[in-house]
């Protein structure tokens, strides 16, 4: 079997949602037994004003935490997809909200995904589930780590305090499974 | 039958000390070995010595002791009753110690509630280094750095430490007391004695603002001197108790 | 095997120190390392412990001068400003032989600088730091697990030497998370600590202090802290050397900057350069052997740092000439990347031809 190295950086403004996300990959990744590195919004990727993080997740022990050209990329606004959308490396991944992304990426050496992910979060009660869409598109793509293992990360992430919210980002989820296996 | 009226304290130990003839720092040690004695509390107590003339105060009191920098005693007596709350914490600093370099450590043990000790011994001068302008200078006073005289212009006011400690919640007891004459002497070892028992009984912070004469540092006779305190300091110092346990109404 | 968790480095900080035994932690608020006391502040009270955050880092370093005169383990954190701030004290805590454990979560400056990653503090830490002839045990972790490994060796050492040990950590390390494992220790057999102050009961008082006005007495304290010194040269180096055996190039570098440089490394081993590394794990006592034996290997040392050069006049005094010593620095927050390291390791090869 291949040995897997993966990374992703995700970006939108700070409130949508990205650094949980981020968080949830980390810990799928963890429990499937990888190494993996999360770095939040820090260092020289602070500029620019975007809440972002950057997720490695590989079988080998984890060289560089940070990456000038990722493998693959969520945007969750326009801001996000000008800082980071001209890193992506060649025949990267992109994964775009299009529901707040209007601009269009000048890229032809990439693949992109579109999810509205703020109109699919609203049709089903929250808003503020829209990352989850995203994540589901990148690990329909990806396969990374599994839909299970999220969906177990998103649980303990959560904890006994919220747990009320499982059920919804579960379905946002799930939607973004749908989309990006189209 | 012989009977002993006068003995050296037992948690003195019995060496002379390098103090100046007509200095207050050994008549304030005395007075701390003896309410020591009197509480039987040697085998507990943890001095903390300051930065200053009374650094050597551990060569006269047979106690546990640190020696701190300039102005950080409070703040090694906070770390050392945090790990041993049954232990005795006394501070000795002096004014540039305490009432300058030392100001945010001490307002700031005071506003804890710290249950420490602090004996602050006030002489408007700094006598180990060669007697320049102390925090507590009064108006008008000549040091080796205020040679025209402390003007409120130039140097500002002389810090009343007893008085603003008072105002923080945090502080049980704080008294000032003067050592320059037998009755002043004995009213202090008096507030020295609460001070203690105050820490003893769990109540929190308390601190004992002693005026105490400087002949070297003032360049007066160690008869003059004392004399300074009475007509000078007292006026800008005023004596009495600023803040008492709730228990007790303030006398001052 | 313990359970792994997913935790920011600072907080695997905090929760090392409590592993290790320490009980109490001082310290005041500084990016890029208030999870460390946020973590602290909820924890220590759960396992008998204290936590106070203090009116100044000066403040803060001197509750740790009393705690750890009272025999605790004790602990306190902070970041460039806030450890130039505590100097004063560490330089009276050495004095005094007192163990603690300091972690500098380093930011960029000079002053109040920035809160981004660097690795501008290394003259400070490695060189004393404040005023006075003394040293530091120095550790530089790489990774969070590292840094929970080095936390708890920290203490350790700091009992060993009666030494103040600092954590000599980057930013990057405090924010990132990383899956760590807290593996079960056996407490290290040390001699009791006879020389604490817990007031003089049974015995002669003890006295923690550090003025010595008779010269031939504090030249005589001086050898003994210098003593000290060369003990942990002799016994406590720590370095990883990473591909040296093959390498034609060899990368230093330490903290941070290592993992990205071993990521350079994979990416010019692809390309056929031969490249290895030397990480210093211990910045104080410094790794002067290996690179004495490295030098006799290879032509071309590149040190890469997150200063302007800092460990290299270390590496140099190394090398002591036998190669040559390259530099590649980013400062102010900047971070070098792989691709920049790779690009200066061609540099030199083509140099080489």
């Amino acid at each position: 079997m291949k040995s897997l190295y993966e990374n992703v950086i995700m970006a939108g403004f700070g409130g949508q949602g990205v650094l949980f996300i981020g968080r949830l990959l980390a810990h799928a990744a963890m429990k499937e037994g990888r190494n993996v590195t999360w770095i939040p919004s820090y260092g020289p990727e602070m500029r620019g004003g975007t809440a972002n993080c950057t997720v490695v997740i590989s079988d080998e022990v984890i060289g560089s935490p940070v990456i000038a050209s990722p493998h693959a990329l969520i945007v969750m606004n326009n801001p996000s997809l000008d800082a980071f959308g001209p890193r992506l490396e060649t025949g990267g991944l992109l994964i775009i909200n299009s529901s707040l992304v209007t601009r269009e990426t000048k890229r032809n050496d990439i693949t992109v995904v579109e999810a509205p992910a703020n109109k699919i979060a609203s049709e089903i009660g929250s808003d503020r589930a829209a990352n989850m869409v995203l994540l589901g598109a990148y690990i329909a793509r990806t396969k990374v780590v599994t839909k299970e293992n999220i969906l177990e990360a998103l649980k303990k992430v959560l904890g006994e305090k919220k747990k009320q919210l499982f059920e919804i980002n579960k379905t946002a989820f799930e939607k973004g499974i749908e989309i990006g296996s189209l | 039958m012989m009977k002993v009226v006068f003995e050296r304290p037992k948690s003195m130990f019995p060496v002379p000390t390098h103090y100046c003839p007509g200095c207050g720092h050994g008549i304030v040690h005395r007075l701390l070995a003896e309410v020591i004695d009197e509480f039987g509390i040697r085998e507990r107590v943890v001095g903390v010595a300051p930065v200053g003339c009374a650094v050597l105060i551990y060569n006269y009191i047979n106690c546990d002791m640190y020696e701190a920098a300039h102005g950080r005693a409070p703040a090694i007596a906070t770390g050392c009753k945090r790990v041993h709350p049954d232990l005795i914490l006394f501070t000795y600093q002096g004014d540039g110690d305490l009432a300058s370099i030392g100001t945010a450590e001490i307002i700031h043990a005071a506003n804890r509630g710290e249950n420490i000790t602090v004996l602050f011994l006030n002489n408007a001068v700094y006598g180990m280094t060669g007697g320049q302008m102390a925090p507590t200078t009064i108006l008008g006073q000549r040091t080796t750095t205020s040679p025209l005289g402390r003007s409120p212009k130039r140097e500002g006011y002389p810090i009343r430490i007893a008085e603003m400690l008072a105002t923080l919640e945090g502080a049980t007891y704080i008294a000032r007391v003067a050592v320059h004459n037998p009755r002043a002497i004995i009213a202090a070892k008096k507030a020295l004695k609460k001070a203690f028992e105050v820490q003893i009984n769990g109540l929190g912070f308390s601190l004992v603002e002693f005026l105490s004469p400087c002949p070297t540092g003032w360049g007066m006779s160690s008869t003059e001197a004392p004399k300074w305190v009475e007509e000078k300091m007292i006026p800008s110092f005023p004596l009495g108790e600023f803040k008492v346990p709730k228990s007790e109404k303030s006398v001052k | 095997m313990g359970e792994k968790v997913l935790i920011t480095g600072n907080e695997a900080i905090g929760e090392a120190a409590i592993r290790a035994g320490c009980r109490f932690f001082f310290g005041y608020p500084i990016t890029p390392q208030n999870k460390i006391p946020e973590y602290l502040s909820y924890r220590l009270p759960q396992v008998g412990g204290c936590f106070i955050q203090a009116e100044s880092e000066i403040a803060a370093i001197y509750m740790v001068f009393g705690a750890a005169g009272a025999g605790a383990r004790v602990l306190t954190s902070s970041s460039g400003p806030g450890i130039s701030l505590k100097q004063e004290g560490i330089s009276y805590i050495s004095a005094a032989e007192l163990p603690c454990v300091i972690v500098n979560v380093m930011r960029a400056g000079p002053g109040l600088g920035g809160i981004l990653p660097s690795q501008s503090d290394y003259f400070q830490a490695t060189k004393g730091g404040g005023h006075g002839d003394y040293h530091l045990l120095v550790l530089a972790p790489s990774t969070v697990q590292e840094t929970v490994n080095l936390v708890m060796d920290a203490f350790d050492l700091a009992d060993k030497y009666r030494n103040p040990v600092i954590v000599l950590a980057d930013g990057y390390i405090g924010q990132m998370m990383e899956p760590v494992e807290f593996k079960g220790r056996p407490p290290k057999e040390l001699s009791a600590k006879d020389w604490t102050v817990t007031g003089a009961k049974n015995r002669p008082r003890n006295l923690i202090k550090s003025l010595y006005l008779d010269p031939e007495e504090l030249e005589q304290h001086n050898l003994k802290l210098h003593r000290k010194y060369l003990e942990m040269a002799k016994n406590d180096v720590r370095v990883e050397t990473y591909l040296t055996d093959d390498a034609e190039i060899i990368i230093a570098a330490y903290g941070t900057v290592a993992r990205i440089a071993k990521t350079a490394i994979k990416i010019l081993r692809e390309k056929g350069i031969k490249v290895g590394m030397v990480r210093p794990i211990t910045v104080f006592p410094f790794p002067y052997e290996t690179f004495t034996e490295i030098s006799e290997k290879v032509d071309d040392i590149l040190v890469v740092e997150m200063s302007l050069g800092q460990m290299i006049e270390d590496v140099k005094l190394g090398v002591c000439g036998r190669a040559n010593v390259h530099f590649y620095g980013r400062v102010g927050g900047m971070v070098p990347t792989y691709d920049e390291i790779v690009r200066e390791i061609e540099k030199i090869k083509r140099s080489q031809v």
